[in-house]
């Protein structure tokens, strides 16, 4: 704490006994120490982050932040880095401040929330900044898309972060690489590069269909998730830029993973990638930590076998094991990643047995209006039989219903507790359950009580 | 046979507008009556004598926008002599600000239809949002009725003195956060801040709108709505006005 000036030292003391009340009273408190950080010293991030030896490098995305950190930090350890890193997964600056308050290593990797990325950026002034995507999601917490993106230009045309790592796919994402400062480094780019896994129409859920910069409609070779794709305008001649980092010859294996072909900048030959993590949205994940750990200088061997070691998180896409019936979890929050969960279960073979349970708590989105955006009539015609759960169980039943679900095959019990064991007691295969973000913390704790262990349909 | 066509639907659908299409062309479906869903966008004419109900969702302000001048410069007209018709239409949000005279966003003011008596202004503070329920009494509806909702809006819509609000604001916000009201309706033309989307949480008034549509003197034949119920039921809790 030496070179620390004494107001920063007394919110440090100040913030580590909140910490120490905060874990006697039972609660979590991942981020209350770091709000008591900010509160005595609004500076506190800017100064402890400064502390790095090598700096440190921010994830940003609507959806896929925590597992694009998961990924580029399997990679950076794998080369012996130690790292600050906010795990749990509090990514507002409270949180990022209290990691920076417990956590002692030589870089810091930090995922934090698009709506407050602009003032922590700011303050980090990372090394390196990735922007996965930039997707329709909880609109009734932040207002309208584009004010988020407008925030993000601001923040890349500052160059408060000396690199950006972009994904040229999502046209309102890449257009950020003409903002960068010609004095910084220049933005790297990743795509996917494979027609096989494209869509034949542009997916509901998709948002950015207009030219960011005239406004006219994107003409779009290929779309592969939501507005992601290849695009361009025909009206003013934007277009989708080259990749630096791309994936081609993609194979998805159902729930159970994928696999694809690695081209890296400066590396001779593609590398084949077998992940254990499903679906093209963890193609991208794996994309956007590679262009990442490539800013940051790992090696392509660290990127291979880093990005092949991670497996799923609680709650995305992890296999449990109950007694009597294997469970997988599949989080669904929003309308683009509830599609890519939709479209890897259509994958799977046979009649699906589902447990669907939507929240509306706070953290979920009040607003359950984007479960009609979500394309369930991709399930539809897969299930076999529907538990609707949650604090808005009925609206999920509806909205299985007008999917194409016939009525008979649909049941709505409130009680996440009894809809699990209904569910669990009359699946004849394999349970999918598909919990909103709270609904997918109860259910951690219900099968943890009911006895699962971890657990394979392999 | 119904002609059901959506304005705008690449650059209004922000909202799950898609559901209250779906519920509408389900409905319609189940007790054979055959549904056309078209679609006119920017540029594009429209004909006021081919269609039955109109659908105008919410978009995002540059998108919403860019519909603003199209209305003005384009279908202006043809809405009107729609209207005239007797021709229904639902617009929900930025729908619904389209449909009024105007929208003031900062130093700019956006034209609308002005098929409703109102004035749309994007004031400082914050944007009305949450779960809303609101008593409404319709033409050939079977009394006052409850619908049930959300809703996120940042402008504040003001009806002209002669002009009519959809509803009574029973919890939420609703226009303007102040006045109690919640939407606008003329005859067929309604406007709204509900969505959620608005015809799920309360299909009766998909079949309403149906009945107005096709010009019906007696209501649809009933449907097994047990979910559908149970939905309405668990919008109108979550709005704390429970049945």
């Amino acid at each position: 704490m030496s070179r620390l000036g004494p107001r920063t030292r007394l919110a440090v003391a100040a913030a580590r006994g909140a910490a120490v009340l905060s874990r006697r009273a039972g609660r979590g408190g991942t981020s209350l120490p770091g709000k008591v950080l900010l509160r005595i010293d609004p500076d506190a991030v800017r100064r402890l982050a400064a502390r790095l030896p090598r700096g440190s490098a921010a994830i940003s995305a609507t959806n896929g932040k925590t597992t694009t950190a998961a990924m580029v930090a399997a990679i950076l350890e794998r080369g012996g880095t130690r790292l600050v890193h906010n795990r749990a997964g509090a990514n507002m600056a409270g949180g990022v401040a209290a990691s920076l308050l417990d956590g002692r290593g030589d870089l810091g990797l930090f995922e934090v929330d698009e709506m407050w990325l602009d003032g922590v950026v700011r303050d980090l002034r990372p090394r390196a900044l990735l922007l996965g995507n930039l997707l329709r999601d909880q609109l009734d917490r932040y207002g309208e898309l584009d004010a988020i993106a407008d925030r993000w230009a601001a923040l890349a045309a500052s160059g408060a972060a000396r690199r950006m790592v972009l994904n040229a796919d999502d046209p309102t994402v890449a257009d950020l690489a003409r903002l960068a400062p010609a004095d910084g480094e220049p933005p790297i780019l990743f795509g996917v590069e494979d027609d096989g896994v494209a869509l034949a129409v542009l997916q509901h859920a998709s948002d950015a269909t207009h030219c960011r910069r005239c406004g006219a409609p994107y003409a779009y070779e290929a779309h592969y998730l939501g507005h992601l794709g290849r695009y361009r305008c025909e009206s003013c001649g934007a277009r989708r830029p080259e990749p630096h980092v791309v994936a081609r010859d993609i194979r998805l294996d159902g729930i159970r993973g994928a696999n694809f072909q690695l081209t890296l900048p400066d590396v001779a030959g593609p590398l084949p990638i077998r992940l254990e993590l499903p679906g093209l949205y963890n193609v991208y994940n794996a994309l956007g930590a590679a262009a990442l750990a490539t800013a940051l200088g790992a090696s392509p061997a660290d990127i291979a076998a880093g990005l092949q070691a991670v497996r799923p998180a609680f709650g995305r896409a992890e296999r449990v094991r109950l007694p009597g019936r294997d469970v997988a979890i599949l989080l669904v929050k929003n309308p683009a990643g509830a599609n890519e969960v939709l479209r890897t279960l259509a994958l799977e073979d046979g009649e699906h047995d589902v447990l669907a349970v939507l929240n509306d708590r706070i953290a979920d989105g009040r607003d359950v209006s984007w479960i009609w955006d979500a394309d369930v009539e991709l399930l539809a015609p897969h299930v076999r039989r529907v538990v609707c759960s949650g604090t808005r169980a009925p609206e999920m039943a509806v909205r299985m219903k007008y999917a194409g679900v016939p009525s008979e095959r649909i049941v709505v019990e409130e009680r996440i507790d009894r809809a699990l064991d209904d569910a669990a007691e009359h699946a004849d295969g394999p349970l999918y359950a598909l919990p909103t973000y709270t609904a997918m913390l109860e259910l951690r704790a219900l099968l943890v009580a009911r006895g699962a262990a971890e657990g394979s349909f392999a | 046979m119904l002609r059901v066509c959506a304005l705008y639907p690449d650059l209004l659908s922000i909202y799950a507008d898609r559901g209250n299409l779906l519920l509408i062309e389900r409905r319609c479906a189940w007790r054979g009556i055959g549904v056309e869903l078209r679609s006119v966008g920017l540029g594009q004419r429209l004909d006021p004598d081919e269609h039955d109900l109109l659908y105008l969702g919410g978009g995002q302000d540059r998108d919403q926008a860019l519909c603003a001048r199209d209305i003005a410069e384009v279908k202006r007209d043809a809405l009107h002599a729609a209207a005239e018709r007797g021709v229904v239409i639902l617009a929900v949000c930025g729908g619904y600000q389209l449909l009024g005279h105007s929208y003031r966003l900062g130093g700019e003011s956006l034209p609308g239809a002005g098929l409703l008596d109102v004035t749309t202004v994007r004031e400082e503070g914050p944007r009305l949002i949450g779960n809303v329920a609101i008593e409404v009494e319709l033409p050939q509806a079977d009394g006052p009725r409850v619908l049930a909702g959300f809703e996120n809006h940042g402008g504040r819509t003001v009806l002209g003195p002669d002009e009519e609000p959809l509803g009574r604001v029973l919890r939420g916000h609703g226009n303007d956060g102040r006045s109690g009201h919640e939407g606008a309706r003329r005859g067929n033309v309604i406007g709204t801040y509900m969505h959620g989307p608005l015809l799920p949480k309360n299909a009766w008034l998909a079949d309403w709108l149906v009945q107005r549509a096709l010009g019906l003197d007696e209501p649809l034949a009933p449907l097994d709505d047990a979910l559908e119920d149970a939905a309405h039921a668990c919008a109108r809790r979550a709005a704390g006005v429970p049945a």
